[in-house]
């Protein structure tokens, strides 16, 4: 048996989120919508050991599959993390998140002086790219660049 | 072109398509031919923020295309900001008019109105961010005093780090094939991260090696209140005047710029001498503003 296996038991069918970022668990289920009206079974681990990433956080959601498209936002805060969709035990389908192009609604733009902040019927649109293994995100609005993008997910 | 928001929705063929238009405009905007070629259109200004020069000068333009202006002034326009949001004023104002010309405080504001508009939005400065229409009348009162934009040399003079107008003119002039230089007090350096994005042929320089060599020199206003204190103030700004003696050491043929207002940063004595453009400038931006009405309107 793995140490993973120790943490969290494997799930039947649904979609489990690997090598996120130590600590940012909570964040990844506030980016995927997940909170206490969930029904599904969550589970969550934090701070794994890891060979690859030292230490990591891993998601279980059992009995949904999440879109990719929304487990790609994770990218944002968690570049490597990477997903298994499992069936009946077995792994269907494995991939690496990949960082959307554009994200609405998720990050908030930390310019004071921007219009995204202002009390507006205004959704935050960032544009985001890759600077070497960093993710930058770009707001739509007032061309404000920002990196380390955990710290402005709304 | 629907909408113009910021210089970096226009490529080098749409500047120069708008240049170009501009200079069939020049003798219109100097009384010398009518044109109606704006007749029952009509303009709202949108000014959120006190402006004199630019309000006024999108009024002449439009005017004397033939079209009607509608106004609101800074301090209607403040009462409006209070009661109701941005997207609303847009819904309704652009009911009322076959264009919108905004300028307001905050970022992005003029992006957001376009999103909220049926008709064409201009912006003419949104806070700290864009004012394309001042690029340009900048881009082409060099073309019409020079001759060329490409191949020339331009040095970039003052607070090259807060300037919205610096750093919309460094876009666009990379565009073509210049050579800037950089004149700035260190306090007030093109960002880095603005620098790492650029193309071009681009370099940090003191304004006594370059003066002699440059074709244009381009000057804005070092505000006091990027300065702690006063001493400081006054050692930087004076360094960065130019004055008689500078324009002795340029070429003939140099031209110096300047947004406008300027405080002290350009010596009186400077605006006799053939170098110095600045009211050409200005007067430029009636023609190009033109050239911008027509191209969103028509």
């Amino acid at each position: 048996m793995t140490e993973r296996e120790l943490v969290i038991s494997k799930i039947r069918e649904g979609t489990v989120i690997d090598h996120i970022n130590a600590g940012k668990a909570l964040l990844v289920l506030k980016i995927l919508g997940i909170d206490e009206k969930t029904r599904e079974t969550v589970s969550l681990a934090m701070n794994v050991p890891s060979r690859k990433m030292g230490k990591k956080d891993i998601v279980k959601v059992e009995g949904l599959f999440i879109s990719e498209e929304k487990l790609n936002k994770i990218a944002l805060i968690a570049p490597n993390a990477t997903i298994n969709l499992v069936r009946e035990y077995r792994i269907e389908k494995k991939f690496k998140v990949k960082p959307p192009e554009v994200v609405r609604g998720i990050l908030k733009c930390p310019n004071r002086m921007c219009i995204s902040n202002a009390r507006e019927p205004v959704e935050s649109i960032f544009y985001i790219s890759l600077k070497g293994n960093e993710v930058v995100a770009k707001c739509h609005y007032c061309g404000r660049k920002i990196s380390d993008l955990a710290k402005f997910i709304i | 072109m629907r909408h113009l928001i910021s210089i970096e929705d226009l490529n080098k063929d749409d500047i120069i398509r708008i240049l170009n238009k501009s200079e069939e405009f020049e003798d219109v905007a100097l009384g010398k031919r009518r044109s109606r070629i704006l007749e029952g259109k009509i303009l709202a200004n949108l000014f959120f923020e006190p402006s004199t020069r630019t309000r006024m000068s999108f009024e002449t333009a439009m005017k004397k295309l033939g079209g009607e202006v509608i106004n609101v002034s800074a301090q209607e326009a403040s009462s409006i900001a209070k009661g109701e949001t941005l997207a609303d004023t847009i819904k309704v104002v652009s009911n009322y008019c076959d264009a919108i010309v905004i300028r307001h405080p905050l970022e992005g504001a003029a992006r957001f109105a376009s999103e909220h508009s049926r008709v064409p939005v201009i912006n003419a400065g949104d806070g700290a961010g864009q004012h394309p229409t001042q690029t340009l009348l900048d881009l082409y009162t060099i073309k019409k005093e020079i001759g060329r934009i490409d191949g020339l040399k331009i040095a970039l003079v003052g607070d090259l780090k807060y300037s919205r107008t610096i750093h919309s003119l460094i876009k666009a002039l990379t565009l073509f094939e210049t050579k800037i230089y950089l004149v700035s007090p260190p306090v007030l350096e093109l960002p880095k991260e603005f620098l790492e994005e650029l193309g071009g042929d681009i370099e940090k320089a003191e304004l006594d090696q370059i003066v002699g060599d440059v074709d244009v020199i381009y000057v804005t206003r070092i505000q006091k209140e990027r300065f702690l204190d006063e001493e400081e103030y006054r050692k930087v700004t004076g360094s960065y005047k130019i004055t008689l003696e500078t324009v002795k050491k340029m070429k003939e043929s140099a031209i110096i710029l300047h947004p406008l207002p300027r405080v002290d940063e350009i010596a009186v004595e400077v605006d006799y001498t053939k170098q110095a453009k600045y009211f050409k400038q200005a007067f430029y931006g009636v023609p190009v503003r033109m050239a911008i009405l027509t191209e969103v309107m028509l």
